[in-house]
């Protein structure tokens, strides 16, 4: 099974990263962006086809590694 | 003071915290970061600076999960003393010994200058050397130094005088000028709840020789080594 993970930035926590690219956007002219936060993709292979089982390796992996819940919020997508 | 420095893929700074223990009388041994256990009759673990493991993922967050992490972590609910500098105070808060995260510094960039720090407590295993509210002359190396944790964390902290150095000026004072990453309550460091983990972003192992500059790091390891 393939499987996405979404890491993002909670409201609230400063992202100088998001501002940068903001601002470059900003200074070659494109107009309408009102704000960028950036973040983190993962890609994963999971084996087998038990999505519950996939759901909770996943929330795992997040938990303890992918995402610090401190300052990011994830989320898991399975295809 | 048997002091044992883990050293992990990516560490660059260890030779120099090792020099400044040595120098204050510390026996040194080196811990690779796959070692499960302290050596015997390690007094304190020290996490050097440096980019382990190519700062991927996020700093500090896969030499948090190590196996000599956990060898840290028991070391600490022994009692142990840790002492964590720059990259290893981001280990630290990654591996969740101290709370909190690093973020990227405010301005994005990466500060590599002499830094102000005032001593917030001098009662502490790390610092009897100082004198409370004394300005000492380090440096700061870094990108991601803005420490960051939420409301009810930072209170906490404050409350229970956890903060042990500031970003100040000349005079002790607080200002914007002088907190460069941006950290909340321009907090340089912080200890555990019992006192005995300590991580900062500075360098004190930088200045202990007059012929780089300054010796007011000498202070910490001599606070150890007592």
């Amino acid at each position: 099974m393939k499987a996405r993970i979404i890491v993002t930035l909670k409201t609230g926590v400063l992202d100088p990263q998001g501002k940068a690219i903001e601002a470059a956007l900003t200074s070659f002219g494109l107009s309408g962006v009102d704000g960028v936060r950036q973040g983190k993709v993962f890609d994963v292979e999971i084996a087998g086809d038990d999505r519950a089982a996939a759901e909770e390796t996943l929330k795992a992996a997040c938990e303890k590694l992918l995402a610090n819940t401190v300052v990011e919020n994830y989320a898991i997508e399975i295809a | 003071m048997r002091a044992a420095i883990v050293v992990f893929p990516g560490s660059n700074r260890d030779a120099d915290v090792a020099r400044a223990l040595t120098q204050a009388g510390a026996e040194v041994v080196k811990v690779w970061h796959a070692d499960t256990e302290m050596p015997a009759g390690t007094d304190l673990a020290v996490l050097p600076g440096g980019f382990s493991y190519g700062d991927y993922l996020r700093c500090g967050a896969i030499a948090g999960r190590a196996a000599a992490m956990d060898a840290v972590r028991a070391h600490a609910a022994r009692g142990g003393l840790v002492l964590g500098i720059c990259n290893g105070f981001q280990i630290l808060c990654e591996s969740g010994l101290l709370p909190g995260v690093l973020m990227r510094n405010v301005d994005r960039r990466f500060i590599c200058h002499r830094q102000l720090l005032r001593v917030e407590r001098a009662d502490t295993r790390f610092t009897t050397a100082y004198a409370k509210d004394q300005v000492i002359d380090v440096c700061v190396a870094h990108g991601e130094g803005n420490y960051f944790a939420d409301a009810d964390t930072i209170a906490r902290l404050e409350g229970e005088g956890r903060v042990a150095f500031r970003y100040c000026d000349a005079s002790g004072a607080l200002t914007v000028d002088a907190n460069r990453n941006g950290s909340l309550n321009s907090i340089a460091g912080i200890y555990s709840d019992k006192l005995n983990v300590l991580g900062l972003m500075p360098h004190p192992e930088n200045f202990v020789e007059d012929l780089v500059g300054g010796t007011d790091g000498r202070g910490l390891f001599a606070s150890l080594a007592a």
